[in-house]
């Protein structure tokens, strides 16, 4: 048992052991200072690579990627706050470059859009269910159901019994 | 009963509509939050001359373009014959080059080779000038007025159309 355990520890520490040096040769410039390049790939996770538009700054290998990155970490390096250096982004390139954009009148459906929907759904289903309530029981068989046609009453599973 | 037939329709026609207009959409063009704001200053080398410095201020006054361009940009040298021709009409609205993140003498090659529309081209070899200009895709081009505010941006080499119909009647309205 200790054995098995020792050995997954040694696989563990193996798969991690060349992680880290791969992590830190992207950023050659400020490798000297890994609290910068921490916060630096936590904005960049937020920001939208406009070139390649389906992926972070921090994905990409976009050369605006990589400039965008250099810049967000001299920010950092200039003592400006996260807050800071999101406005310096959206004042350059729109709102767009964040993929969490802020709630204003331009991206209101965009945030209540997805409740507003399920309570339509909801609302739909309670209407749907109340009317059925008030529904006889003869509405529920097929051979009394009056919106079945005579075939399709005959073809019920449950009509000859 | 009928009624209740045709909502499956009423709510395709809605999806066909929704989709129709979302489709028509060019995802590569993002509105610029820059339309409308003071351009932003720069003051950089410029491609042909490495110790001259050309600033926004010693553009004040006159209403002029702005295009990114690089000599590694193969949609630069789709619009880049309008761009000449443009400026061989002498029209008197300067177009300022920005050489976006590009070697000095491939860029000069460049435009040996297919001409030099740009009374200067800037020179942005780290692309700090275009972070500025919110340039994520090369050619971007900026009509920019006489007090130096930018008020169009078009994204993409610029068409036959996009000149005529949008840039040309903007700058004769500027320049009136």
């Amino acid at each position: 048992m200790l054995k098995r355990l020792l050995l997954l520890l040694g696989l563990g520490l193996a798969l991690l052991g060349p992680a880290t040096p791969l992590l830190a040769k992207e950023a050659p410039s400020a490798a000297a200072n890994p609290e910068v390049e921490k916060r630096m790939m936590v904005l960049a996770a937020e920001l939208r690579c406009l070139v390649c538009q389906n992926q972070t700054i921090a994905d990409s290998h976009a050369s605006l990627a990589e400039d965008l990155r250099q810049q967000v970490r001299e920010m950092i390096q200039q003592g400006k706050t996260d807050d800071e250096i999101r406005d310096f982004m959206t004042q350059r390139y729109g709102d767009f470059v964040l993929y969490k954009p802020p709630f204003k009148a331009q991206t209101a459906l965009l945030w209540i859009g997805p409740a507003l929907l399920m309570a339509l759904a909801v609302g739909t289903l309670i209407v749907v269910l109340r009317r059925r309530q008030r529904l006889s029981d003869d509405a529920f068989d097929p051979e009394t159901d009056p919106n079945l046609e005579a075939d399709e009453r005959e073809r019920a599973p449950d009509a000859h019994r | 009963m009928r009624a209740r037939l045709l909502w499956p329709l009423g709510i395709f026609l809605v999806l066909v509509v929704f989709l129709a207009i979302g489709l028509n959409l060019n995802p590569r063009e993002v509105p610029s939050p820059l339309v409308g704001k003071p351009a932003p200053a720069f003051a950089a080398p410029t491609l042909a001359a490495p110790d001259k410095t050309l600033r926004k201020e010693d553009l004040l006054g006159k209403v002029w373009l702005l295009n990114v361009w690089a000599s590694w940009c193969t949609a630069c040298r789709e619009e880049h014959p309008l761009l000449v021709a443009y400026s061989k009409q002498g029209k008197g609205t300067p177009v300022i080059g920005l050489n976006y993140k590009d070697k000095r003498d491939d860029g000069m090659a460049w435009l040996a080779k297919f001409g030099n529309p740009y009374v200067d081209s800037l020179f942005d070899l780290d692309g700090r000038i275009g972070i500025e200009y919110g340039v994520y895709g090369v050619p971007e081009t900026f009509v920019i007025d006489k007090a130096g505010v930018i008020r169009y941006k078009h994204i993409g080499p610029i068409t036959p159309e996009v000149l005529r119909d949008k840039i040309e009647p903007l700058l004769k309205k500027l320049n009136a």
